[in-house]
């Protein structure tokens, strides 16, 4: 009975995969001009100086964020992709990265912020992002390179699409999980919507939204090899390469070199995103300094509230 | 009138506006199928410069309806008015108005916002008001002095205690400048002893600002101690508003009685509910003949002395009397003691307990202009204290004791295993 029943979905995707191609030319390829020329840009900026400044810069950022000794690891750890000879590529993949972590988070916050002020969009959002993070990156690859050709182009959008689901959730929930009471406090007080947004839940929110962002990244850099495959340059295309010449040696080098990445936007992205809880970093000694200024004022203020409150009443008590 | 709510209704769920309908039609409140009443009914006036509290146990709907007050909460029905201003109808817009210039909120878990200094958090009310920052940290920084937090600006609410991160709240609450203040259990997340505090604190505050202060607890001993007026709210309806001491001693029914049960008497009740009418009282310029026949009508060693105006002017003792009787002399001005004890007629009942172990009479109520209003004799106080509707009625004083000279004789007499003799009888029968 069942024999006959099909149902042609593939048909029907195919068929509008084919309508965008022929009808959003122009969108399409406005989408892979600016794409292109970011990562190729990015990409330009993180070659063009010797590996070892940049190895410099890379050291310090970590030194500011977090501490001296990812400063020391980052020097190792980037030593080696040069003496691996992968430093090009990894600042190709590097590039490729950041440029699609910062497209996704561009849409994600918005998205999520709007999640969490309206039940119906959150609704409405979660299905598209369990579909986003469920179906094989390789299958959205398809059209993607229908709409892009082969490139880096691809390969971002594609990193983009499976990245974009934890920016929205960890938005929407670190909105909807601000203390309720500051929320009403703020209406108490005659705040707008957007007064509240901004100062009161969105402060609140950054760390979960941080959090949000250091997944991003990661998923990110996980589809660093997809994207070789979609034919963007770097540390992908290296390994997509050994694994077609069955060549252990240079798989291995170019996945030590994402290992490497991952390892460096991790931990300074999870410690951007919790300041006060690295003490050992450049930035927290400074507001260590700015605080302690402040508390030596306050300590030398003349009275201490316990003394200049005791009211008269329970004086009396006492007696 | 400041606020004048009118038959407020709030029902949450579905068909709300039926579930009033059928409220009002006397359907209980249990059998309102999907819609539940958090407020039945609400009707009462709060007076500009009073503080009004709303008690009641969770539940009872007393924070739903502190949330009507300034529109958190849309009435589902009834009215309500703001210095005149009707509030259900009012847009979104006008309604943020009269939040940042009318109406400001203390709540129970302060709501501080937690990447803001102190300073900062108290100024939040003014920035919301377009307050220029410099002007806004300045009167931010008073604030805070008045509410004993000077030199606290520049620090993170975590850093501090939740007593003064309450003070913070209140700050906040002050500095928008409002005439009403809504406090949400403001005091109930405290420790007992700061929470005591706090509360005296507040009644010293309010002495010198004078705001309207719409005060919500669980906790009777606090609203009697801080409320002008209460209103007691069960199952979402103000079962009665009234004084502290109406509330106490006149409960409208058998909830209101067991609540208060539980009250401290002492703290709530004062001097003027519980004194009596003086008896032992002597005008000064009575002779001392007068005085001792005061004395002894009254079975008492001393007695107050009044001027004409009845100002307390101070006690006599009867043996002082009985010499000047026996020298012949007119006038008491001579013995007058000033170790009269007085109390205010507002004092509490927890602050006369001293005064009236170390007097010697019933201790004296004076008002504000020194008259002697009455005599708590320390019987009564010791009612009072016990429940029942009878503690601030007079009380009958127990029979005096039989003077000395009458037992002695008795005694004398059974020693020598004689009958009683008849004058010992006649002096009970005399009686």
């Amino acid at each position: 009975m069942l024999e006959n029943f099909h149902l042609p979905i593939g048909v029907w995707v195919s068929d509008v995969v084919d309508w965008v191609r022929d009808n959003l030319k122009a969108v399409l390829d406005l989408i892979s001009t600016v794409v292109s020329f970011l990562v190729e840009g990015l990409s330009d900026i993180l070659t063009a100086p010797p590996a070892l400044a940049m190895i410099v810069v890379l050291a310090l950022i970590g030194w500011l964020v977090r501490s001296w000794q990812l400063a020391v690891g980052t020097v190792v750890m980037f030593l080696i992709i040069i003496g691996v000879d992968q430093w090009e590529t990894t600042m190709q993949t590097l590039a490729l990265v950041l440029i699609a972590a910062l497209v996704t988070v561009a849409i994600a916050i918005p998205v999520g912020i709007w999640a969490a002020r309206n039940d119906a969009v959150s609704a409405a959002v979660k299905p598209v992002l369990d579909f986003m993070q469920t179906m094989p990156a390789l299958v959205y690859l398809i059209p993607v390179i229908v709409f892009f050709s082969i490139g880096v182009v691809p390969g971002v959008i594609a990193t983009v699409i499976f990245s974009f689901p934890p920016g929205v959730r960890l938005t929407e929930l670190g909105i909807r999980s601000v203390d309720a009471e500051t929320v009403e406090a703020g209406h108490a007080f005659g705040a707008k919507p957007g007064q509240i947004l901004r100062g009161i839940q969105l402060p609140q929110a950054m760390p979960t939204i941080m959090t949000g962002v250091n997944q991003v990244i990661m998923l990110a850099l996980s589809m660093a090899v997809i994207a070789g495959m979609a034919g963007a340059d770097g540390l992908g295309k290296e390994v997509a390469a050994a694994l077609a010449t069955i060549d252990v040696a240079k798989g291995a080098e170019a996945g030590l070199g994402v290992v490497f990445i991952a390892v460096y936007l991790d931990r300074v992205t999870a410690a951007a995103g919790a300041p006060s809880s690295y003490r050992g970093s450049l930035l927290g000694a400074l507001s260590r300094r700015r605080a302690s200024a402040r508390d030596a004022r306050a300590d030398a203020a003349p009275s201490s509230p316990e003394a200049s409150t005791m009211p008269a009443g329970s004086a009396r008590e006492l007696v | 009138m400041l606020v004048r709510a009118e038959g407020l209704y709030k029902v949450f769920g579905r068909r709300t506006h039926d579930a009033v309908e059928r409220l009002r039609n006397g359907t209980p409140r249990e059998q309102l199928d999907g819609a539940t009443a958090a407020v039945i009914d609400a009707s009462f006036e709060v007076r500009r410069g009073e503080i009004f509290v709303v008690m009641g146990l969770s539940g009872s709907g007393k924070s739903t309806l502190i949330r009507m007050i300034n529109g958190l909460h849309d009435a589902t029905a009834g009215r309500l008015q703001i210095n005149g201003q009707e509030i259900t109808t009012i847009s979104d817009k006008k309604l943020r108005e009269i939040r940042r210039t009318s109406i400001s909120m203390v709540f129970q878990h302060f709501a501080l916002l937690p990447h803001r200094t102190v300073v900062d958090n108290v100024a939040y009310p003014l920035e919301l008001q377009g307050v220029g920052q410099a002007e806004r940290e300045a009167r931010a920084s008073e604030i805070l002095d008045l509410v004993g937090l000077a030199g606290w600006g520049d620090k993170l609410p975590k850093q501090l205690s939740g007593g003064m991160q309450q003070r913070v709240g209140i700050a906040r609450a002050l500095a928008a400048d409002t005439d009403i203040l809504l406090m949400d259990e403001a005091f109930s997340a405290l420790d007992p002893l700061i929470r005591r505090e706090m509360q005296e604190q507040l009644v010293e505050l309010q002495q010198k600002l004078h705001k309207t202060i719409i005060f919500i607890t669980h906790d009777l001993n606090e609203a009697m101690f801080l409320g002008d007026r209460i209103a007691v709210m069960r199952d979402g309806r103000i079962v009665q508003i009234g004084s502290p001491e109406d509330i106490l001693t006149d409960p409208a029914n058998d909830y209101v009685e067991q609540f208060v049960q539980d009250v401290d008497r002492a703290r709530v009740l004062t001097a003027a509910n519980v004194m009596e009418k003086p008896i032992t009282v002597v005008a000064d310029g009575a002779g001392p003949r007068t005085a001792l026949k005061t004395m002894r009508d009254a079975y008492s060693s001393a007695a107050y002395v009044v001027d004409r105006n009845r100002t307390l002017v101070g006690t006599i003792e009867d043996r002082d009397a009985i010499k000047l009787v026996r020298k012949g002399e007119r006038s008491i001005a001579s013995i007058i003691r000033k170790d009269a004890v007085t109390v205010g007629a507002d004092d509490v009942l927890m602050d006369l307990f001293i005064p009236s172990v170390e007097s010697k009479l019933a201790v004296a109520v004076t008002d504000t202009d020194g008259h002697l209003v009455g005599v708590i004799p320390r019987v009564t106080l010791l009612a009072a204290l016990g429940p029942g509707p009878g503690a601030t009625e007079e009380i009958t004083i127990p029979a005096q004791p039989v003077p000395t000279t009458v037992i002695d004789q008795v005694l004398e007499a059974s020693e020598d295993g004689e009958p009683l003799a008849a004058s010992a009888l006649g002096y009970e029968e005399a009686r």
